[in-house]
């Protein structure tokens, strides 16, 4: 039944550090044990870790751009048209002393001032905004990693762009962006299902209620798995229990579960019993919102 | 003095050294500006004195009465945020990127932009003296401009109440909001783990405060999880002149003091954690 699954699992939390590279990558191991056709997608495109944990082979990397301006200045007549039409004021102008830059940092390449240009002087080029790479890992399994450039203004085009490469067989895991900002919408909006990671604390309790608002307003449905249980208190199960949210799965606290992780071990490998919790959450999740179109 | 905390990935303790930092005896101005997950307000409880509206970005609208379903503007929209969905023009809201060329291209005039104003920025009082923080509303972009506003307004309330030192909870990552949290800051500290990532993050993260040229520190927490690793990170740092401020055990206490909405200065001031932060603030603060 999971082995013909098409399903994609998008794996969130509201801010970094709870586990979520930790889970997807273990998900992930565990269905490549199985034999299943899994791909995980590194959507954290600030720093992607996932590969860290698997040995791969690259199979395609490309790089995802975008179009910025290209002012010349001897057909430019300084109206001052588009740096009217830019909503991100990246056009400088200095009609006086016949000044005209574009500060590429801050366009985000809508062609509007293009469009507005009467006198042929504006031109397009492509940027680099960050990569998208896919690795082979076994003959049914690969991670597509988005990494994108240092100080770009937003990872969304590479996230989307990363997405797309994994198509739509298969189970996909899709390792989030943390927060619950464009990158984290941009990701979600593509899962059938939600795994939200959180932790028994008062910080992971705030994170998770406004990544429940969110998902709630996108009509998604979603699950919880409490990582480090054990530490913290019981504020988060109360919580679940009042909104009717599914616990999924517990991780215990153990310090040398993070001691294993901070070497790169995965931890399904010597624990049995996570193993066949994994396998059955997804079983679960699988049987009841796979096989969707999104 | 502005002293920022950040860290190349969540989840390293940033939040909890902030705190420590901001409850460690002088009054402080504290800024959160990890406005995509803000937490010190929940330790703190500040008071709210003053609320600001922050909009952070447009949004497109069709006036279907005014519509004529031509598509120019299906297709002048570089975002794919516009198609036809059952013979009739669409604007996704999670697509659209708020350019607003599309509403300047319409030949009737049907589309308008729509201010997101969901996001807010807070200042207050708290048991160690001011805070502002902001809170992103979901969906909004994380430019960086929401930082700025914080940072302005935190150095607006140290001048006014006389209070010197701005302690900046940062955002995890590399990107524009974490420029913004730094840019100008005397002194930046990264929090760091020994994971298998953490060098890695680190690596990335030095590059960007190197690029402004900022006094960098760093402190390297739950050193205890894989010393090997912490190691390596010691050595990493000393081959380009950063500074170890501290190598933190790993302690179930700073959870404890989470839980009792404290920072471990508070709970536990005497515990061997409390002095090491202690001393990396001394060091930093006179370095
Ligand atoms: S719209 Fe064209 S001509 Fe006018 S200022 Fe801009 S580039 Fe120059
Ligand atoms: S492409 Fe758009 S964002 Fe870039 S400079 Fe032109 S108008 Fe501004
Ligand atoms: S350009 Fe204006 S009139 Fe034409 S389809 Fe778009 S909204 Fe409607
Ligand atoms: S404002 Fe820009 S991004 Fe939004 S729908 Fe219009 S053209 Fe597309």
């Amino acid at each position: 039944m999971i082995k013909s699954a098409k399903i994609k699992i998008a794996i969130a939390s509201g801010k970094g550090g709870t586990g979520k590279t930790l889970i997807s990558t273990n998900l992930f191991y565990v269905l490549q044990q199985q034999n299943i056709n899994a791909t995980l997608v590194d959507c954290d495109a600030e720093e992607p870790n996932d590969l860290m944990f698997f040995n791969g082979e690259k199979r395609k990397s490309f790089e995802v751009t975008q179009k910025v301006p290209v002012i010349d200045d001897n057909k430019c007549t300084f109206c001052g048209k588009c740096y009217d039409y830019c909503n991100y004021n990246a056009i400088f102008i200095l009609p006086p002393a016949k000044i005209i830059k574009v500060i590429e940092d801050l366009c985000h390449g809508c062609g509007a001032c293009t469009v507005v240009c009467k006198f042929n002087a504006i031109s397009e080029k492509d940027v680099s905004l960050g990569t998208v790479t896919r690795f082979l890992i076994t003959e049914h399994t690969s991670i597509i990693e988005a990494r994108m450039k240092i100080g770009v203004f937003s990872p969304v085009f590479v996230i989307k762009a990363a997405i797309k490469e994994a198509g739509n067989d298969g189970i996909i895991i899709l390792d989030s962006p943390p927060g619950t900002s464009c990158p984290f919408i941009h990701t979600v909006v593509r899962a059938d299902y939600v795994i939200l990671i959180t932790e028994p604390t008062p910080f992971g309790l705030s994170d998770l209620k406004q990544s429940v608002e969110t998902l709630k307003t996108m009509n998604k449905t979603y699950g919880v798995i409490i990582n480090r249980a054990g530490l913290g208190d019981n504020t988060v199960y109360e919580y679940l229990n009042q909104e009717n949210i599914p616990l999924l799965m517990e991780i215990p606290f153990d310090k040398t579960i993070a001691s294993h992780y901070s070497k790169g071990e995965l931890l399904s490998e010597f624990q049995p019993e996570l193993k066949a919790q994994f396998i059955s959450m997804f079983n679960l999740i699988v049987e009841k919102y796979g096989n969707s179109s999104n | 003095m502005e002293i920022a905390v950040i860290s190349g990935k969540g989840g390293t303790g940033k939040s909890s050294i902030s705190a420590a930092f901001a409850t460690l005896s002088e009054k402080v101005v504290l800024a959160d500006c990890d406005v995509d997950a803000a937490n010190m307000y929940i330790l703190f409880n500040p008071t709210h004195e003053e609320e600001q509206v922050y909009i952070g970005s447009q949004k497109a609208v069709i006036y279907y009465s005014l519509c004529t379903n031509c598509g120019l503007c299906v297709d002048y929209c570089r975002f794919n945020a516009i198609s036809f969905i059952n013979n009739k023009v669409e604007i996704s809201e999670i697509s659209c990127d708020g350019c607003k060329l599309c509403s300047r291209i319409c030949p009737t005039k049907a589309i308008t932009m729509v201010d997101s104003d969901k996001s807010r920025m807070y200042s207050g009082t708290f048991r160690n003296g001011k805070m502002v923080y902001g809170r992103l509303a979901p969906g909004e972009e994380n430019s960086g401009k929401l930082v700025n506003i914080i940072r302005d307004k935190a150095k607006k309330v140290s001048k006014e109440n006389n209070l010197n030192t701005i302690i900046i909870d940062g955002p995890p990552g590399i990107g524009c909001p974490v420029i913004s949290t730094i840019t100008g800051v005397n002194h930046v500290v990264i929090i760091t783990e020994p994971t298998i990532s953490g060098l890695h993050d680190l690596k990335r993260t030095i590059e960007i405060t190197s690029k402004f040229n900022l006094k960098t520190w760093v402190i390297i927490n739950k050193y205890d999880l894989n010393v090997e690793k912490a190691y390596q990170i010691e050595k990493y740092c000393s081959s380009i002149n950063i500074k170890v401020a501290a190598k933190i055990p790993f302690d179930a206490k700073v959870v404890e003091a989470m839980v009792h909405c404290k920072s471990i200065i508070e709970l536990n001031p005497s515990s061997e954690i409390s002095h090491l932060i202690k001393n990396a603030y001394t060091l930093i603060t006179n370095g």
